[in-house]
């Protein structure tokens, strides 16, 4: 009972402060990439306590309650995500109660809520922000959906409980169950993961719905002070989360029984430093690498990159698996 | 709350009111790999809505005079004012110019002045951290 009220409290707090850490490395990675020295680590920590101090101001044509609750609803969202993707090596805290499926659903929160903080805001710029992180949240929807189903699916074969349970999931990880096609495939599958997860986290080259230099931070043009502060945690919580669901779906292991540590909290620490090097790994591909090497798309590309490259691409993969199954 | 809360994060907002785009080129320099002042927690950002500090640059046409002060005052407190260039102080290369109504400090209260033609990037960086404690001083009181 009090891990149900507790839980979930401790976990939106660790979220934010790896969340925000992962910011920080971030931008002092790319900084080193375009041969610049870049700000401290601890950077978005000095932002966040800067903007807390700053005057929020609500626009008079602004519709204020909705104004005031989008940032509420995004951090909500994205920290409800942690309660069923497993992190730190653990079981998720509600893990029982839901699965993929459910974190697929959840997913679409925060970005519901940043577009609804578009819409409320009356700017003409916000509000074209809010189509683009629409148009964005539609395209990128199908082959990230294709990805979990096709691994899913690979799974119910061998599993007699739901597939779609990342303990499931955690039990028989995919490399283990597919022949060299198979491997191909699933190869093929984590590529298309980790690009939507670019777009999911909306980073350059998608970052179309928040561009500084068209839009003047577009979705967020009108938010300041503490309201702009709740959206600049929910990214960082929901970065976290989206390391996370890639984690659990393709690289659930885990170094204790490799290394042969059995006690319950080396164990778990062992585990858990694990956890934030391959969180690193996978926000170094998907976030900074492409982060410093592109420039932001066009909006019609990126539903043309999304919705026909993508979806090909995941269905080439799925194809693969297939015929190894076959064979 | 500390009041060191601004003394490395500074988000910076730029409006160009009829300048010769030559302090604006400056200002962009300072986010070059060569000067960088990211690494002191500066950043460039879109909005006036996310600014802690206005940097003006231009001598204030006629057309500018409202949208200059409307911008300032979408500004969440506490803010400063950073006027770059010449130009915006007594009109510079533009001086008796038919069509100004500036200089910037006649139109909205500037706090720190960078003179130049256009100024050097250290000069404007300089500016910046001048302006930082002003603003600290504006939380100060804000908070007492
Ligand atoms: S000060 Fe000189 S360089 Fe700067 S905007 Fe004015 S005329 Fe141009």
């Amino acid at each position: 009972m009090v891990s149900i009220v507790v839980g979930p409290v401790i976990l939106a707090i660790m979220g934010a402060f790896f969340g925000l850490l992962y910011l920080g490395i971030d931008r002092k990675l790319v900084a080193h990439m375009q041969g610049r020295i870049g700000p401290p680590i601890i950077q978005p920590f000095r932002d966040v306590g800067k903007l807390l101090m700053k005057e929020s101001i609500i626009p008079d044509g602004a519709l204020s309650w909705l104004f005031k609750l989008a940032p509420i609803l995004c951090l909500m969202g994205s920290a409800v995500l942690l309660l069923y993707i497993p992190i730190f090596g653990q079981k998720a805290l509600l893990e029982d109660f839901g699965d993929a499926i459910v974190v697929l659903y959840l997913l679409i929160i925060p970005s519901l809520a940043l577009v609804v903080a578009g819409f409320s805001s009356s700017s003409p710029y916000a509000t074209v922000g809010a189509q683009r992180e629409m148009v964005i949240m539609m395209s990128y929807e199908f082959p990230l959906a294709m990805t979990i189903v096709a691994i899913a699916w690979r799974i119910g074969h061998v599993a007699e409980t739901n597939p779609f349970m990342f303990s499931t999931v955690a039990t028989y990880p995919i490399w283990s169950l597919v022949g060299p096609m198979g491997v191909a495939g699933t190869l093929i599958l984590l590529i298309v993961l980790l690009l939507v997860t670019t777009g999911e986290l909306s980073r350059i080259p998608f970052d179309l719905a928040e561009a500084e230099t068209e839009l003047a931070g577009g979705l967020l043009v009108e938010y300041s002070g503490r309201n702009l502060v709740l959206f600049y945690i929910a990214d960082a919580i929901k970065t976290f989360a989206m390391a996370s669901l890639i984690i659990a779906l393709f690289f659930p292991y885990s170094l204790s029984p490799v290394v042969g540590i059995e006690a319950l909290v080396p164990a778990f620490v062992v585990d858990a430093l694990f956890f934030l090097l391959k969180i690193l790994l996978v926000m170094f591909i998907c976030v900074m690498l492409i982060r410093a090497a592109m420039a932001r798309f066009k909006i019609d590309q990126v539903s043309k990159i999304y919705f026909i490259a993508m979806t090909l691409i995941s269905l080439v993969g799925l194809i693969l698996i297939w015929v190894d199954l076959v064979m | 709350m500390s009041l060191n809360s601004f003394k490395r994060a500074l988000w910076l907002y730029h409006i160009n009111a009829g300048s010769c785009n030559g302090c604006d080129i400056e200002i962009l320099a300072t986010l070059t790999p060569r000067y960088d002042v990211e690494r002191f927690g500066i950043v460039l950002v879109g909005s006036p809505r996310h600014a802690d500090v206005l940097a003006v640059t231009g001598p204030v046409p006629r057309q500018m005079v409202s949208r200059l002060k409307r911008v300032y005052e979408q500004i969440p407190d506490p803010k400063v004012v950073l006027q770059v260039g010449s130009c915006g102080m007594e009109g510079g290369v533009f001086h008796e110019s038919y069509n100004l109504v500036g200089p910037v400090d006649q139109i909205i209260p500037v706090d720190v002045y960078v003179p130049g033609c256009p100024p050097r990037p250290e000069a404007i960086i300089e500016g910046v951290v001048k302006a930082w404690v002003k603003l600290e001083k504006a939380a100060e009181q804000r908070i007492t």
